[in-house]
């Protein structure tokens, strides 16, 4: 079945996140990050930053810090079993540090199919902000398979 | 970290490459504490059974954070202006992550002279798993 296209400019509930050092020491681990600006305190403020540097891809993961990540493809009625991540696109603004709070705040932008429905996609774009300075843009493209 | 001079830069240019360790249970443990994505397909091999697959497989985001290690290799991050991937093809434990950098343009965008780059994350027998893209500024 086909997802209505009124779903289109729905807000997804907003959510702020305070990355912290501790969070990206381990995902400076698990992607085998050996530059210490992302991952030792003291080397970040060593290099005149005000916390451990937030890595490019680390956005995604703040945007998923919430109790629902996904509650919009819910109520769109989608089985969450077809879902794939398609396609992630960052554009920046500003650099970003453990102990920065951020503000994140998304609408579904797209909804559109291939393959005679066989796969569709709906897209979601969030703008991250620092006390109301935009830092990141985000957008998500989610497939769903018949 | 310096950042590249423009002018030094031609189109066909490829950026430092690496190649990771194999991907293991331990390295999708680490990521998933990392990222906060603790999603079974990961992690569990019973639950990923259950669904009729093979085994448990990387996080798509984890090929990309190795893509956003080349670029941070190669400039510091402040000079990343865009930064997509589409996730074409899944990485299963024991696969090491190839991943490399062209310069496919030189453009100027708001006043600044930047590249675009093609990254490719692939499998020591060249299929990739993820394509993508980057707007770097150089100086």
């Amino acid at each position: 079945m086909l997802i209505d296209k009124k779903h289109i400019g729905m807000k997804v509930p907003p959510h702020s996140v305070t990355p912290t050092a501790w969070q990206l020491k381990w995902f400076a681990k698990a992607t085998g990050e050996t530059n210490p600006i992302y991952f030792d305190e003291a080397a970040a403020k060593k290099a005149g930053m005000p916390g451990v540097l937030v890595p490019p891809t680390f956005f995604f993961c703040m945007d998923m810090d919430k109790d629902e990540p996904f509650d919009y493809i819910a109520t769109m009625g989608c089985d969450f079993g077809k879902m794939l991540h398609g396609e992630q696109i960052f554009t920046y603004h500003k650099p970003v540090y453990s102990g920065d709070t951020l503000d994140f705040d998304g609408q579904v932008t797209d909804i559109y199919d291939k393959k005679n429905g066989a796969l569709q996609f709906i897209v979601k774009d969030v703008k991250v902000s620092r006390q109301g300075e935009a830092v990141c843009d985000l957008r998500t493209v989610i497939v769903i398979r018949a | 970290m310096t950042i590249p001079n423009f002018d030094a830069i031609n189109v066909g240019d490829e950026i430092p490459s690496f190649t990771t360790e194999p991907v293991s249970r331990l390295t999708l443990a680490l990521y998933a504490t990392g990222s906060g994505d603790h999603h079974p397909l990961h992690l569990d091999q019973d639950y990923v059974r259950s669904k009729g697959m093979k085994d448990v497989f990387a996080h798509g985001m984890l090929g990309m954070a190795y893509l956003g290690r080349l670029l941070t290799q190669w400039v510091p991050q402040e000079a990343i202006r865009t930064f997509g991937v589409r996730f074409t093809a899944i990485t299963w434990v024991g696969e090491s992550m190839v991943c490399t950098g062209k310069v496919v343009e030189k453009l100027e965008q708001n006043g600044e002279k930047c590249v675009r780059l093609e990254l490719t994350c692939a499998n020591e027998q060249g299929e990739a798993k993820h394509k993508a893209d980057a707007v770097v500024a150089l100086a």
